[in-house]
């Protein structure tokens, strides 16, 4: 346990201190991944924890980085970009969560994509968001008075909110809360039976991981200084959703890994050959044949304790 | 209006059976096999591509059409027997990422052989003019391919429900290990049934040729409506198969010709509503 803290504190160290070392180029890679981890660990808490594969992640990402969008032209504060991203994106995952608990399995894989992909849609062809360009020119906020338009500075925000977060979502894990959608994963029925109200709980779970999602679609607004359709669109939640699995489900952390991976992969093959494509894919199949359980998993020697 | 309504209801029509024969191998694979094939759509693109070469090799459509479901029919059973077999008794996860990565393989590979470019394909002979039907001008390749769907379906149910291999098929979507039980070699009818499946949509591909032209992502694209289509059909249903892509080829006409606004979530709320009033779709059997 001492072991993994210094661990943790070394990678946190690191983290903290790589744009002192690198390039604008790295450090954006690193904030990049950053972002996508924590939208892909709030995928996980869903995954591998309530064991609800949601193939609609997206919608919760994109919401947050609209509500971020249009809230920080008016007023570029924290409340415009933390507080109202989140609540949106946690009233989002209330309705759509409502729908589509009540089924499980591939049927509630397809129902969260077509969630998403409505909201796509409606992001895509309505002129007060911007119609398929989006919303550009996104101020970011000042924090507490502080303008964090500096790279440096801007740094040192993301890490302190994303640490908060994954605190946040690790937490909600560890709580008997997370023991109880464990149970529900293993064996639904019998949580049923015992007398917990497992819709209400899957709803709750669909929810923080939601609201996380948001957040991590609002700092990747405020990251890039605008905002897409493509946000919504379903490949974002493919991606999350192959992050959660290349670091390895049920892990929360590992998410970090996936993402790191995934992106590094695409941009570093992307930039030496336009075969990035088939190099990314072909590690994609080399990685379930020969590494099950993830990077995680691989790291601890042996598959993975949950499937 | 009433011929430019009949004209509409014919371009459904004709997607809907490319749909159709997508989605038949989608749903016998996900009811046999229980893998979600999200490279699906790669069998469909390569289909079209093998078309491609085949017709400029040989200068016939109909050649091109008998041989090009064979080839992608062969790559499947590779895909099967060599990537698939291993992960049968591991969660579904490990199928999404493996099939996932298959699509960009198989994009980048197409991207590599036939470059980026959209080709056309040209229709037959045959069918390269256009009908007048109730007053409305159809290309007559779209009429082509309606019957040689129906044909299709009538075809496909014969063989599932009629035959010995039929009866097998069936009795593996019911239950496969029930069916190994009872002395059949479930292992090499699920490389059978994957192989058709891909076959049928590489079939697909090469009749979507002439209508939407050739082009690497078309793989992806074709995969979400494929998709939608075997959760609203039920899924491991042939009936529901084909119930589901005529619904969704209308739903997708119509939408784009009524509700240009909204076109892009019009099958996108059929499925969400379908699902909500019948979560296991129009033709499946109950949730467990």
């Amino acid at each position: 346990m001492r072991g993994r803290a210094a661990g943790l504190a070394l990678v946190v160290a690191a983290v903290a201190g790589f744009p002192l070392l690198a390039g604008t180029y790295p450090v954006k890679l690193l904030q990049e991944i950053l972002i996508f981890g924590i939208f892909a660990m709030s995928l996980d808490l869903l995954m591998g924890y309530a064991g609800m594969v949601s193939f609609g992640h997206s919608a919760f990402f994109g919401i947050g980085a609209y509500a971020a969008a249009l809230a920080l032209v008016k007023w570029p504060g924290l409340t415009a970009a933390l507080l109202v991203p989140a609540a949106a994106a946690a009233l989002g995952a209330l309705v759509i969560g409502f729908f589509c608990i009540r089924v499980s399995g591939v049927y509630f894989i397809m129902l969260t994509l077509a969630f998403s992909q409505m909201f796509y849609a409606v992001a895509f062809q309505n002129a007060f968001v911007g119609a398929e360009d989006g919303i550009t020119g996104v101020p970011r906020p000042a924090v507490l008075g502080l303008d964090i338009g500096s790279p440096a500075r801007f740094h040192g925000y993301l890490m302190v909110i994303i640490g908060l977060a994954a605190l946040f979502v690790w937490r909600v894990a560890r709580s008997p809360f997370g023991h109880v959608l464990r149970g529900i994963h293993e064996n639904e029925p019998r949580m049923q039976a015992v007398g917990y109200p497992v819709h209400r709980y899957k709803l709750l779970a669909f929810m923080v991981a939601g609201t996380v999602a948001g957040l991590a679609g609002s700092l990747y607004t405020q990251f890039q200084g605008s905002v897409s359709p493509d946000a919504f669109f379903w490949t974002t939640a493919g991606e999350a959703l192959l992050m959660v699995i290349i670091g390895g489900t049920g892990t929360l952390g590992g998410a970090f890994l996936g993402a790191a991976a995934f992106i590094l992969l695409q941009s570093l093959v992307s930039s030496y050959t336009e075969r990035w494509m088939l190099i990314l894919g072909l590690t994609f199949v080399l990685l379930v044949l020969f590494a099950p359980g993830g990077i995680v998993g691989a790291l601890r020697g042996r598959v993975g304790l949950r499937a | 209006m009433p011929a430019d309504l009949f004209a509409q209801a014919l371009n459904g029509l004709s997607y809907g059976v490319l749909l159709f024969l997508l989605s038949v191998g989608l749903t016998l694979i996900f009811g046999m096999l229980d893998v979600v094939n999200l490279a699906h759509g790669s069998f469909y693109m390569l289909g079209a591509y093998a078309g491609l070469t085949l017709i400029a090799a040989t200068g016939s459509f109909w050649l091109a059409l008998a041989a090009a479901p064979i080839v992608v029919g062969l790559v499947g059973a590779l895909i099967e027997r060599s990537c698939l077999r291993p992960l049968y008794r591991r969660g579904p996860l490990d199928q999404v990422l493996l099939t996932f990565g298959l699509i960009y393989v198989f994009e980048d590979l197409v991207k590599w052989m036939w470059g980026g470019r959209i080709r056309s394909i040209p229709p037959p002979e045959i069918f390269s003019g256009s009908v007048n039907l109730l007053g409305a001008t159809i290309p007559s390749y779209r009429v082509f391919v309606i019957v040689f769907g129906f044909v299709m379906a009538l075809a496909l149910w014969l063989v599932i429900e009629r035959t010995r291999v039929g009866a097998i098929i069936r009795a593996g979507v019911f239950d496969a290990e029930m069916s190994a039980g009872m002395g059949i070699n479930v292992s090499r009818v699920f490389t059978m049934v994957f192989a058709f499946g891909a076959a049928l949509a590489g079939m697909s591909g090469v009749i979507a040729g002439p209508i939407q032209s050739a082009y690497p992502p078309m793989g992806a694209s074709i995969l979400i409506p494929g998709l939608i289509v075997v959760a609203v059909g039920g899924l491991g249903s042939l009936k529901g198969s084909l119930a589901g892509s005529l619904l969704i080829g209308q739903a997708e006409t119509f939408g784009k010709a009524w509700l240009p606004g909204a076109s892009m979530m019009i099958i996108y709320a059929v499925m969400a509503l379908i699902l909500l009033v019948r979560p296991q779709g129009l033709f499946g059997r109950a949730l467990r």
